[in-house]
């Protein structure tokens, strides 16, 4: 068996919930489950992907522990990604990262801040790194241009090669008996499930994010998070079409593009990271898995901190402190950089795989077969 | 358990869909609630946990119902499965007020969705809960907590004492310690007896021992019999209730809907003695799986096995327990510790007798049995396609029918026609008053709604009169 206890368990619940069926209002899962009747490993590794742990489901089950039949689909769910994250993970070794992945994430986090400072001193005279500097090109007389190029490129551009190979590995899988053909539609209607997280509605009232009662937190953190994340991201890209296409050489000004798309990013992503962070404290552990959490915080927590920093950094960037923030700042994204492709962040790379194959197999069919959305 | 020693307008015995619906209800009118949950947290809401579904009357679509259902054909349809065994009023009355308690349950949480597969084609009449049972339990608990309805878990009404046509008091056990706090109404929703297999077994003999148990453990009638004991006016067949039959795997009690099996219009059963014993094809599944629990209570062992092969696999819906699986019949005869010789016999006289026509699960289709007893009267193909199949099967007792008469206030009648003055029933304990006999699916939830909307209400006019 390739995966072993974690799949057995989610296909026990599988086959039980298929007989069931009462949560079909929920999520893609329950539609995506009716469409079979047995379940294969690959199966059970797009549903598992497909879960966005809202969490509805185990509230509402009639066997969820302490009954016999524990049925507990969000954990076995949860248990069975970790496993996934590592059977896709490319290159197939470096799939042991994430074992003890808080760790992991944070050597990664320690080296890189350490890396980041040594270099900073060895390229610069040390005194540099402490010195206030202001005007055009203050930020490059810490860290040359070139070499935050150079860095940063190299390490996101890998990082964009291993998540893009994770994602065909995913496919290769998980799609091998789709018997529906990918086209334009299907990636419009996935994105458009990512984009809104359709599937954290809980059938349009809310999920469990936290216990029995119902809220959109959860669903509204991710979001801030998600697409301030996107903003700061877009803030490079400006900011890269300024310096080499406009030759306009930063800090730029609080009001121009770079600068408030960074901002109003940075707010979002601090907002959505420790709010997320915070849900994970207060909520129920039991539909939880705590084979994730360590992950789980992990990345939250770096990526809050690169948002804190980056915030920090815009606030004082005209003082003395400028120097050895600039270099902290860099050293998380450094890390975040790095770590992408062997942390939660896949997460998001093989639930969208799972949204393209649930929007291909329910797809409006031209002959009148069932639809489902 | 302090609370069980206080002092409320009105106690709620039960924790289903009827007593919650009371107890929101009374509360909303200004009494105080007091609502004794024999089950412990985890496992509260009786029978209702395992409910899908809600029939209701309307005139036009809704957002979560296809077409119209009147009040008339609502109506033809329970008299049609009662055989008459009902009361017209009553039934009337619970009809009429279906198509408001959705607006009533939706603003106090119940959340509802549109049917998708696996209903029988419900989602004309019925409207389905999102999430199921558990999950419109667990938006009336939160309701009514909000509210300030107090609820003890954990704890049995085990005696509402009566003098005269008043209830004098009523005793509740809880961790060991009985107490009794002043109340002054009292709602009984404490459900049927079938979890009570001694019970049963005084109508059923050592049969009843071979019984599963679909539904709560705690569904004992502990109140049902106290006050059928106090001269309270019995309604329904004592003998009778409703039951399917489910794999025999399933557990004692608490299956749920999970361990029933659709197999049989495409097999064929047998008894422990490897015989055929009724037709499996007499009608359309949805109109027959009601009586095959009966069927296989009578049958020895109250066991059966369902026979086919693997023609058959994608044809009903899937059940939580694997196929027993055989290259040949003599295989699954020794699976089945059947006797082989016999099981032989009765494949190859049912094969023989194949009259194959098309073939459509859809349908009554002319596939069908000729010269043969008992007959297949649709459906029949030969069982010639290994691998073979089989499961086991047991008598599912999904409800009681005996209960208490009420009168349209859900008052509680006497023997001798007069009403107790202050005690009030709903949901499964007087249900027979609508649902004599027979079976209509999601009714059972609009019986406990409506009548426990009637109860809390009267309950609470008696209380603050």
């Amino acid at each position: 068996m390739r995966y072993g206890d974690a799949v057995d368990e989610a296909r026990r619940d599988m086959e039980i919930c298929n007989a069931c069926r009462y949560c079909e209002g929920y999520c893609a899962v329950f539609p995506a489950m009716e469409l079979r009747r047995e379940f294969s490993n690959a199966d059970l590794s797009y549903l598992a992907n497909l879960c966005h742990d809202c969490r509805g489901c185990f509230y509402a089950c009639q066997y969820a522990p302490p009954h016999e039949f524990n049925i507990n689909l969000p954990q076995a769910f949860a248990r069975l990604r970790v496993e996934t994250y590592r059977e896709y993970a490319w290159p197939g070794p470096l799939a042991a990262l994430f074992r003890r992945n808080g760790v992991v994430v944070s050597l990664v986090v320690a080296f890189a801040l350490a890396g980041v400072l040594l270099l900073t001193a060895d390229f610069q005279a040390p005194s540099a790194v402490y010195e206030r500097h202001t005007g055009v090109g203050a930020f490059y007389a810490v860290i040359p241009l070139d070499v935050m190029i150079a860095v940063g490129l190299a390490t996101f551009g890998y990082s964009v090669v291993a998540l893009a190979m994770g994602y065909a590995r995913f496919w290769r899988d998980t799609a091998a008996g789709l018997k529906r053909r990918v086209d334009l539609g299907t990636w419009r209607r996935a994105l458009g499930a990512a984009a809104t997280l359709r599937n954290l509605s809980g059938g349009g009232f809310g999920c469990n994010d936290r216990n029995e009662s119902f809220s959109g937190m959860r669903r509204r953190l991710h979001h801030a998070m998600f697409y301030g994340f996107i903003a700061c991201f877009a803030a490079t890209c400006v900011a890269t079409v300024y310096h080499h296409v406009l030759g306009w050489v930063a800090p730029y000004p609080l009001f121009s593009v770079p600068v408030v798309l960074g901002t109003v990013g940075g707010i979002g992503l601090l907002v959505g990271t420790v709010g997320l962070l915070i849900l994970k404290i207060v909520r129920d552990p039991v539909p939880g898995a705590r084979e994730l959490l360590g992950a789980d915080v992990a990345l939250l927590l770096l990526l809050a901190a690169v948002a804190a920093t980056g915030l920090l950094l815009l606030a004082l960037r005209a003082s003395a402190a400028m120097g050895v923030l600039l270099a902290v700042h860099l050293g998380f994204v450094l890390a975040l950089f790095l770590i992408l492709p062997y942390g939660k962040f896949v997460h998001g790379i093989y639930r969208l795989g799972a949204l393209v194959h649930y929007a291909a197999e329910t797809a409006p069919a031209r002959g009148g077969e069932r639809t489902i959305e | 358990m302090s609370e069980l020693a206080g002092s409320y307008d009105v106690l709620v015995a039960g924790g289903g869909n009827a007593a919650l619906c009371a107890a929101i209800t009374a509360r909303e009118a200004g009494a105080s609630v007091l609502l004794v949950e024999h089950a412990p947290r985890d496992f509260r809401g009786g029978n209702s946990r395992h409910t899908r579904n809600f029939r209701v009357m309307h005139a036009a679509p809704t957002a979560t119902l296809t077409g119209a259902y009147a009040e008339d054909e609502y109506w033809d349809d329970l008299r049609r499965v009662t055989a008459g065994e009902t009361d017209e009023a009553l039934a009337r009355l619970t009809i009429r007020k279906s198509g408001a308690a959705l607006a009533w349950m939706e603003s106090r949480g119940v959340r509802f969705q549109p049917s998708l597969t696996g209903t029988l084609s419900l989602s004309r009449t019925n409207a389905f809960f999102l999430g199921g049972g558990k999950a419109l339990l667990n938006a009336y608990y939160r309701t009514a907590e909000r509210l300030g309805v107090v609820v003890a878990y954990d704890a049995e009404v085990q005696d509402v004492r009566l003098r005269d046509v008043t209830v004098e008091s009523v005793l509740i056990e809880s961790g060991g310690r009985t107490m009794r706090p002043r109340i002054k109404t009292v709602v009984v929703a404490a459900g049927g007896f079938q979890a009570n297999i001694d019970w049963l077994r005084q109508y059923w003999g050592a049969a009843a021992d071979n019984f599963l148990i679909r539904g709560t453990p705690y569904a004992k009638g502990r109140v049902l019999r106290n006050l059928l004991d106090q001269d309270v006016m019995p309604i329904g067949d004592p003998t009778q209730c409703h039951a399917v039959a489910i794999d025999a795997r399933a557990p004692k009690f608490d299956g749920g809907i999970v361990t029933r099996l659709d197999v049989i219009p495409f097999s064929i059963v047998v008894n422990r003695e490897a015989r055929r014993f009724y037709d499996e094809g007499e009608d359309l599944w949805p109109k027959r799986y009601a009586i095959w629990g009966r069927l296989i209570a009578q049958q020895p062992g109250q066991i059966a096995y369902a026979i086919t092969d693997t023609k058959a696999l994608n044809l009903f819906m899937p059940s939580m327990y694997p196929a027993i699986t055989g290259a040949t019949i003599d295989e699954i005869a020794g699976k089945l510790a059947l006797d082989r010789a016999a099981l032989d016999e009765t494949v190859r006289a049912y094969n023989a007798a194949v009259r194959q026509g098309p073939f459509n699960d859809k349908i009554l289709d002319g596939c069908r049995t000729d010269g043969l007893t008992p007959p297949k009267s649709h459906w029949a193909q030969r069982i010639d396609t290994p691998p073979y199949v089989a499961y086991p099967l047991r008598p599912g007792i999904t409800f009681t029918y005996l209960g208490v008469k009420v009168d349209d206030q859900a008052r509680v009648v006497m023997r001798n026609g007069g009403r107790v003055k202050n005690l009030f029933a709903a949901g499964e304990i007087m249900a027979g008053n609508i649902l004599g006999r027979g079976y209509l699916a999601g009714f059972g939830m609009t019986i406990g709604t409506v009548f426990g909307c009637i109860a809390g209400r009267e309950a609470a006019t008696y209380a603050l009169r």
